[in-house]
């Protein structure tokens, strides 16, 4: 079973990305309008929800629930499809969700695919598999637009392309639209993805989705958004093609009362989004007439055997996580490698990828609890995330790792009073070609991951114990004198 | 499909295997058991929810006008007489009684692609509207009340819950129908976080709110 996340097999750590987005001021300045944005708005609608708190519990059992019974509930999922005009197929892993899809566009002779946003399609590296067949996706949502178009990658799991100002989209759009005039107002730039994407959104007869919710009881999808492309998608072709994990199930059209609650007021503090569309199968004369839903597993059976972790599966991709977090909102999305950024972020790529390529992200995270509390399914990300440290350490003092090999040294020397003055008395010694102006800069070797993002004191020249020892002496003098 | 029976084999006895070992599905509430203590109904009187429902679609940016059953085909006169628009293209079940003199109707099922995206506007009904969020959700016309330019839509009184879970009750007859829940009209913030109208969808929201 191969799983792929985005890049994340060739990104950098965090750490080290980070480090670099950290000089970018233009993108700090982007990141940190759009995210105050977001939280405010957010904040004034969810305190405006009275039953919030209710709300989030809820969400949270049926989403414990449906994990306890997802066999049953895709089963259910699949036969009210079916029965309703659909076809359901089932994919293991990103390669072969690509060929089922790739496969599909190829039988009913497509060159182009109209696509609304879907992160799940990133997942998979839908776009590459679609071009390497000769097949032209084109992204319909403004922001994915906006990365298409620039050849870029997303940042944010709500607004993937809140890091570029209006000057960038314009230098972008008249770039790749060919057009000579352009203002930077975000409405004639807006006006010109209209005027784009409308004769594609006419002529182009395969459409492509992703899922906010799958509905066993009825074999419906769901999608939220706001722009009007996800209509034109899944309203406009012949033939709709829809990609959704299978933790994307819910049980009964009921539930999304529950959700729609939920979704709009955290992912973009609005009290509903402009439009959800719910289709079920296909209908005569309304809509697509050829209809196929793909499951994707792609790790995500790996997430539901873990018991600490499978509440990473409740997550429905608001994003109120990242605009909240300290740590994202310092850096931006692409830090995290991965196209799910964040906290979320943190904790979906190492458990859907190979945990030892991205191992740092459960350390990008101060664990200060912001993400927990704004989380409208109640996913406790911190709790998680300490999780899977704990996981990476032991994976990596399983192995003869010379940092692993250092902690337990160190752990040898901090156990025992008198190992550590003496280990002290060495620092001291030792310290001296690095201090300057009373603060240490720069440690060499592995040391310097620490000095590489924070400066650190010297030891001081006395250390507590042995004045401590003096003092006491001293008292003792004192009084025998 | 061969292949993808195997993929659907392998996947459920994984997701079996996993909800056998961990713990975290034993704990799981069945079903019934789920605790819905979140507001189902509303407290607030009819004429509270009707201001609700005006002061969110306001904020919105919808154009919203009131009539009553007899001053209905002048008010939707009055509206397309407001846009300079002479024709429109309109649901099938619309009431043809409803309609005003004077401008060329056309219904949705007898319109191409092509028609729908060069005429001047588009008027329907709706099934049920949120004042809590101010909603109208509509089933099937996708096309219609999506390609023009303004859609005009007729909401009577009776069609106005407060909650989302009232809507959803009222929603469970129709719900393997193509439902579209409308909140305003279309928008994006994509670009700096300033709130655009009409990417893809109608730029112009046209509510008249029908009262009896």
């Amino acid at each position: 079973m191969t799983i792929r996340v985005g890049e994340a097999a060739e990104a950098p750590s965090f750490q080290k990305a980070a480090f670099k987005l950290l000089d970018d001021a233009q993108l700090r300045k982007n990141v940190r309008h759009a995210t105050d944005v977001i939280s405010g708005k957010r904040a004034i609608v969810v305190k405006e929800q009275q039953d919030w708190q209710q709300l989030r519990a809820t969400a949270s059992a049926i989403k414990q629930h449906t994990l306890a019974h997802l066999d049953e509930y895709l089963l259910k999922f699949e036969a009210a499809c079916t029965a309703a005009g659909g076809h359901v197929h089932w994919a293991s892993d990103a390669d072969e969700a690509n060929r089922i899809i790739v496969d599909l566009v190829k039988q009913y002779g497509g060159k182009e695919v109209i696509k609304v946003k879907t992160m799940t399609s990133d997942e998979i590296g839908l776009n590459k598999a679609f071009e390497a067949n000769g097949i032209h996706p084109h992204e319909t949502d403004l922001a994915d637009m906006i990365v298409q178009l620039g050849h870029d990658k997303p940042s944010h799991i709500v607004a993937p392309a809140l890091h570029r100002n209006r000057q960038q989209v314009r230098e972008i759009f008249m770039r790749e639209m060919g057009l000579s005039e352009l203002t930077d107002e975000p409405q004639d730039l807006t006006n010109a993805a209209r005027q784009y994407l409308r004769e594609k959104f006419l002529k182009v007869k395969i459409g492509f989705s992703g899922a906010n919710y799958l509905l066993a009881d009825t074999g419906g999808v769901c999608v939220v958004e706001s722009e009007g492309n996800g209509r034109m998608c899944v309203t406009l072709p012949d033939i709709l093609i829809t990609l959704a994990g299978i933790e994307k199930i819910i049980p009964s059209f009921r539930d999304l009362e529950v959700f729609l609650q939920l979704l709009p007021r955290s992912a973009t503090g609005e009290r509903m989004n402009p439009y959800n569309s719910l289709w079920t199968g296909v209908h005569k004369g309304e809509g697509p007439q050829h209809f196929h839903v793909v499951l994707l597993d792609n790790g995500r059976t790996r997430i539901l055997a873990d018991p600490e972790a499978r509440q990473t599966l409740h997550c429905i991709r608001c994003g109120a996580c990242l605009n909240t977090c300290p740590v994202y909102r310092q850096t931006g999305g692409h830090a995290y490698g991965s196209i799910y950024s964040g906290p979320i972020g943190a904790i979906v790529t190492p458990q859907l990828f190979d945990m030892e390529h991205s191992q740092s992200l459960p350390y990008a995270s101060s664990l200060c609890g912001a993400c927990y509390e704004v989380c409208p399914v109640k996913i406790n990300i911190p709790e998680v995330l300490i999780h899977l440290r704990g996981r990476i350490v032991r994976e990596q003092q399983s192995g003869a790792n010379i940092e692993a090999i250092g902690m337990k040294a160190m752990a040898r020397v901090f156990s025992s009073g008198r190992r550590l003055e003496a280990a002290q008395r060495l620092g001291r010694l030792g310290q001296w070609p690095f201090v300057s102006e009373g603060w240490i800069k720069h440690l060499p070797g592995m040391l310097g991951n620490w000095t590489a993002v924070r400066d650190m004191r010297p030891l001081p020249k006395q250390s507590f114990r042995s004045w401590w020892r003096e003092h006491e002496k001293e008292k003792k003098e004192g009084a025998d004198g | 499909m061969a292949e993808g029976r195997d993929a659907c084999e392998a996947i459920l006895n994984r997701i079996r295997t996993a909800n056998t070992s961990a713990r975290a599905a034993a704990s799981a509430a069945e079903y019934p058991a789920i605790e819905r203590n979140y507001q189902q109904r509303t407290t607030l009187d009819r004429e509270t929810i009707l201001k609700t429902f005006l002061d969110h679609l306001h904020e919105y940016d919808a154009h919203v006008f009131e009539a009553n059953p007899d001053t209905l085909a002048c008010a939707i006169a009055e509206v397309l007489k407001s846009h300079d628009q002479k024709s429109a293209i309109v649901a099938d079940d619309f009431p043809e009684e409803d309609l005003p003199t004077g401008f060329t109707w056309q219904r949705e099922s007898k319109s191409t692609k092509d028609q729908l995206n060069t005429t001047g506007g588009a008027i329907a009904g709706c099934e049920v509207a949120i004042a809590h969020t101010g909603t109208i959700i509509l089933r099937g016309t996708r096309q219609l009340t999506l390609l023009p330019d303004r859609f005009l839509c007729v909401v009577y009184e009776n069609q106005i819950v407060d909650t989302v879970p009232e809507a959803m009750a009222r929603l469970e007859p129709y719900k393997a129908e193509p439902l579209t829940f409308v909140s305003g009209p279309s928008a994006t913030a994509d670009i700096e976080m300033t709130r655009i109208r009409g990417v893809h969808g109608p730029r112009f929201l046209d509510v008249i709110v029908v009262r009896d």
